[in-house]
């Protein structure tokens, strides 16, 4: 994968300098930074691509950026720069739900549990099980590649913070995702041959010039939490209430692709979800989070941190993806003869 | 849940999680009601025990929705 391309001032920065064109200037970066409105952190494309890219740095890297650079005192300041933005907007935008589960009672596992039922974001997968056209249920996984093509890596980084039964609990989890020992069960492989079953490019950042700002926010959340031990405890609570919403929606969106007549193996991906992610949300939620908070009480703000997170960027690019749809039926005529 | 004391390498634990599946770490295979089996494909397997999976005898979260019930 190549280095992006900008998509304003703040990642024509971090290009410059990763590509050495110009020495960062972070003076100047942080003013531009603290220039973005509060309330589009999370939609804008210019902030998250900047972070998505530095974050790149220490999983896959770009291979027209040298490898030095992952440490760059300037960069990781830049880095910090857009974390800060992006861990104040999820905090302020999550205080209540992680407020309402902090004064619920019962154990943390079915606190958890409550606060993804009571989730009403909305319903993509519904939309893609019973209504999208096959180009929609495309371009949704398009949206998905910067995820699936990665997964699990972040939370991978977590695992040297944890010990005990969290621990082993993280590590049988991933060592499921990760392909139990079968690289070609490997879930990101498999999401590799879902892609190339639907007619699109598997390789890693393929679509990273297209996708929204939003679907980068989701994982650059994921970075932000598996790239800092003290943000551990929102890290495992993210990773538990993905995976508590995965099983069903699987569900929906293999029938969804059946549907729309797209080959076998792009639904295989989605089918081995339904079966791997209800084991894996009882451990997250159960083993992991229930007892990393058990262990360090401290925490249990943070594992909801973490839950709430993930419930509110799911939810925001779930309805991104519905309402762009929305939009194009109602310009063009129905949503099903545009799309087609 | 407290940890379960450690077995023998062999020695296969069961895990009940409230109104979830029933957790199996290191079995082969499961035979249903029907005398079939079902061959176990990762480490930890997730038994339904709400009777409601469509993918019997494995867990497919449906439990969540008779639980979103139960709550009213």
């Amino acid at each position: 994968m190549r280095c992006p391309h900008p998509r304003g001032p703040l990642s024509t920065m971090v290009r410059g300098s990763l590509l050495r064109h110009a020495e960062l200037d972070l003076d100047a970066f942080t003013r531009r930074a603290d220039a973005v409105p509060r309330a589009h952190v999370l939609r804008d494309g210019d902030v998250q691509l900047a972070l998505w890219t530095l974050y790149e740095l220490h999983f896959r890297g770009f291979e027209d950026v040298s490898a030095d650079l992952e440490w760059d005192p300037l960069l990781l300041g830049a880095r910090g720069v857009l974390e800060c933005l992006l861990e104040r907007d999820l905090r302020r935008r999550t205080v209540e739900r992680v407020q309402g589960a902090l004064d619920a009672d019962g154990p943390v596992a079915e606190r958890i549990f409550d606060m993804v039922a009571a989730d009403d974001g909305p319903r993509l997968a519904a939309y893609l099980h019973r209504e999208a056209t096959a180009a929609q249920v495309v371009e949704f996984l398009r949206e998905r590649t910067v995820f699936h093509l990665k997964e699990s890596d972040p939370q991978s980084l977590v695992l040297a913070r944890l010990e005990g039964r969290a621990k082993t609990a993280l590590a049988e989890l991933l060592y499921d995702e990760f392909g139990g020992g079968r690289p070609e069960r490997l879930h990101a492989s498999m999401f590799a041959d879902s892609l190339v079953g639907a007619g699109l490019e598997s390789s890693y950042g393929a679509y990273l010039d297209e996708v929204s700002g939003t679907t980068l926010a989701v994982n650059n959340a994921m970075s932000l939490f598996a790239l800092h031990r003290r943000l551990r405890g929102a890290a495992m609570g993210h990773f538990a209430a993905f995976e508590a919403t995965s099983s069903v929606p699987s569900r929906k969106i293999a029938a969804g692709i059946r549907r729309v007549g797209l080959p076998e193996v792009v639904a295989a991906y989605f089918d081995e979800h339904v079966e791997a992610d209800a084991v894996h949300e009882q451990l997250a939620v159960r083993t992991i989070c229930a007892t990393m908070v058990e262990e360090a009480p401290g925490l249990e703000a943070d594992v909801f941190l973490g839950v709430a997170t993930c419930l509110l960027l799911d939810g925001l690019a779930g309805g991104e993806l519905l309402e762009r749809w929305r939009a194009s039926g109602s310009s063009d005529g129905p949503v099903e003869q545009v799309a087609s | 849940m407290r940890p379960v004391p450690s077995g023998s390498p062999g020695d296969v634990v069961a895990e009940l999680c409230p109104g979830g599946p029933m957790l199996l770490r290191g079995v082969s295979a499961v035979r249903d009601e029907h005398g079939e089996l079902h061959e176990a494909t990762r480490p930890v397997v997730a038994v339904c025990m709400c009777g409601r999976s469509q993918r019997q005898p494995w867990c497919d979260g449906t439990h969540k929705a008779v639980r979103s019930t139960r709550r009213g």
